[in-house]
């Protein structure tokens, strides 16, 4: 399986012209991973202001990339806690994060409404997701009187232990 | 279908040496690593990292669920599970296998066939391997009938214990309605498995190891043994390969016996076959079978030239054993000294702390498998392995000066290490003789108070 340029090309806008932020793309030992740059998307009205994208494609087994021959580790790779945005310093903000690794999903089941979305209200006792392992569903509480600013987990996929999955404003 | 992407359930030093195999055969990895860990040299050399949950090992390494809902959500083909933590919990081999990802290892009923004390002993006993004379023991009643049989001194055993844990020594038979007791009590809050049998005590024994792998279907090779009869309370300190003034008699008998017994599981994968050898008549049991690579595997890779993770990889991918492996030759002699943290002037207290400043030694025939660098943190939460020092060299006297020179040239600031003691113990004349019992570390410390204060736990 190969992928050509204007394949990229391909994806590329129709990444643009899509609702998503983030491609990863998987086929055969090529592995491509797209992203728009800027301003963390807040919701689903994206695609307006954002029109820099980078795209690094990366050929895993490809033996003519070595993946590090040398001994010692490199630094910290940017993309280590991906996913992870630094929390606000904003003490009026406060972020949910993940309770333990696991898939999240923002709606009780396929097709039903979502929990939360941006702008509810909260209060400390609502759900705002469910985190399953291995079947084990674990319901995630706001923990926090507000309101929803931002949704940052995508649903259905991996979310670690600790990772951010929403933001709130505090209320008063 | 091939093994392209590996979930790593592990930490420390085994994470690194995973990690560096897996770059050498092209697979990805991902590292699951708990809150304490995100920032340690593994998660740096990893393809990628996951958090599965915080410090405390019980909410991170050792939860079952959360190991493969990880390996499922990064797409990874199999899981290694290294040493220690889950490697050798069946609970976890099994949900791989239901799950369709590849748990590189044994299977789950091997892993019960030998972790359980007493259906070890009953294999070994059908394999046709001594066993040290002993037996189960229901009661204090009983242990008082089969204590007269066997006779002092005895070892009381928990029957789900490990590695010296639950172990109790009667030196006279009138203390031991007592010690079973006591035994048991503890063994059942320690492991929830109340029972324990009763072992005679062989006062002087060498601790002897063999390195085997199976290819899951009766094929099993062995890889020569190691002898780690260098152990503090039952922690291995040093470890080398071959083990020194072995009759060859009694070399190919241990060898030939762990392959009996691995072959008799058509156990899967790498694992050691571990034995006790009476110093005095020369006479050999069986103790227990690691079902997992070992801390001490680098001596045996040493004068293999075989990267026993590669094996396991290639076993877990079906590959089977490689025809070579059979009459593999063994060069020259291996020694290896674990470097903890921990404070031998203090009772060997651990040392949690930030390494502030490290050189790990370098020069021919040393490797040093860390994941120890300046900055580097020792967390608490873990066991104190900051590194191994192994030597290598054609025979035991160069490999020993070897490993002297490069423990004497290893620099460690911040935290407090064991390396005075692996000073001591190598140059000592008893072990520079080679073939000292599992006693030796008690006398050198008797000798040489200043290592370690009267203020035994």
């Amino acid at each position: 399986m190969s992928l050509t340029a204007a394949d990229v090309a391909e994806i590329m806008k129709i990444l643009e012209g899509s609702g998503f932020d983030e491609v990863l793309l998987e086929i055969d030992g090529l592995k491509l991973s797209m992203r728009r740059g800027g301003a963390p998307v807040t919701d689903g009205s994206a695609g307006a202001a954002t029109t820099s994208m980078a795209a690094t494609a990366a050929a895993a087994l490809d033996p003519g990339t070595p993946k590090g021959a040398a001994a010692l580790p490199p630094p910290p790779k940017p993309g280590a806690s991906q996913g992870r945005e630094a929390a606000s310093t904003d003490p009026t903000v406060q972020d949910v994060t993940s309770p333990l690794l696991g898939t999240c999903y923002r709606a009780p089941k396929p097709g039903a409404p979502p929990f939360v979305e941006v702008g509810t209200v909260v209060s400390e006792a609502t759900v705002v997701a469910i985190v399953e392992v291995m079947k084990l569903m674990n319901t995630v509480r706001a923990g926090v009187k507000g309101t929803v600013t931002e949704i940052l987990m995508r649903d259905g996929t991996l979310v670690e232990y600790g990772e951010p999955l929403l933001r709130i404003k505090k209320a008063g | 279908m091939a093994i392209r992407r590996i979930l790593i359930a592990n930490r420390g030093e085994i994470a690194a040496r995973i990690i560096r195999t897996c770059r050498a055969l092209n697979i990805e990895t991902v590292l699951a690593a708990s809150e304490a860990d995100r920032d340690s040299v593994p998660s740096r050399l990893a393809d990628r990292t996951v958090c599965i949950g915080p410090a405390r090992s019980s909410e991170s390494y050792l939860k079952v669920e959360t190991i493969v809902q990880a390996a499922l959500g990064t797409k990874s083909d199999a899981i290694h599970p290294g040493y220690g933590f889950l490697s050798e919990r069946a609970a976890l081999a099994r949900l791989c296998e239901s799950q369709g990802v590849t748990f590189i290892g044994p299977t789950a009923e091997q892993i019960e066939a030998v972790g359980d004390k007493l259906r070890a002993r009953a294999a070994a006993e059908g394999a046709n391997v001594p066993v040290v004379p002993g037996a189960a023991v229901e009661s204090v009643g009983a242990a008082v009938l089969e204590g007269r049989r066997i006779g002092a001194p005895l070892l009381v055993k928990a029957v789900g214990g490990g590695g010296g844990r639950g172990m109790k020594l009667v030196e006279r038979l009138e203390d031991l309605p007592a010690a079973v007791e006591l035994a048991s009590a503890e063994a059942g809050a320690a492991f929830g498995d109340a029972r324990v049998y009763l072992e005679r005590y062989i006062s002087s024994g060498r601790h002897v190891e063999v390195q085997v792998l199976g290819d899951g279907k009766g094929e099993v090779v062995h890889l020569g043994e190691r002898d780690c009869s260098v152990q503090r309370r039952y922690q291995k300190l040093i470890e080398e390969t071959p083990a020194p003034g072995l009759q060859a008699s009694l070399r190919g008998a241990l060898h030939e016996a762990a392959t009996r017994f691995a072959a008799r599981l058509s156990y899967r994968g790498a694992g050691t076959v571990e034995f006790l050898v009476d110093r005095q008549t020369g006479a050999f049991y069986f103790l227990e079978m690691n079902a997992r690579i070992q801390v001490e595997h680098p001596v045996t890779e040493a004068v293999t030239g075989i990267d026993l993770v590669a094996e396991q990889i290639a076993i877990a991918n079906g590959t089977g054993l490689r025809r070579e492996l059979a009459n593999i030759a063994r060069t020259g002699c291996a020694i290896e000294c674990r470097v903890n943290a921990e404070d031998p002037a203090n009772d060997f207290r651990p040392s949690p702390g930030v390494v502030r400043e490290v050189v790990w030694p370098t020069g021919e025939g040393i490797r040093v498998d860390t994941h120890i660098q300046p900055g580097s943190r020792v967390p608490p939460f873990y066991d104190s392995l900051m590194a191994k020092i192994i030597a290598h060299g054609p025979d035991r006297a160069a490999a020993l000066m070897r490993l002297q020179r490069a423990v004497a040239a290893t620099r460690l600031h911040g935290v407090a290490s064991n390396l005075p003691f692996h000073a001591a113990a190598l140059a000592n004349p008893e072990f520079q003789a080679g073939g000292v019992d599992t006693g030796f570390v008690a006398r050198l410390l008797a000798a040489r108070p200043s290592m370690e204060m009267a203020a035994h736990g």
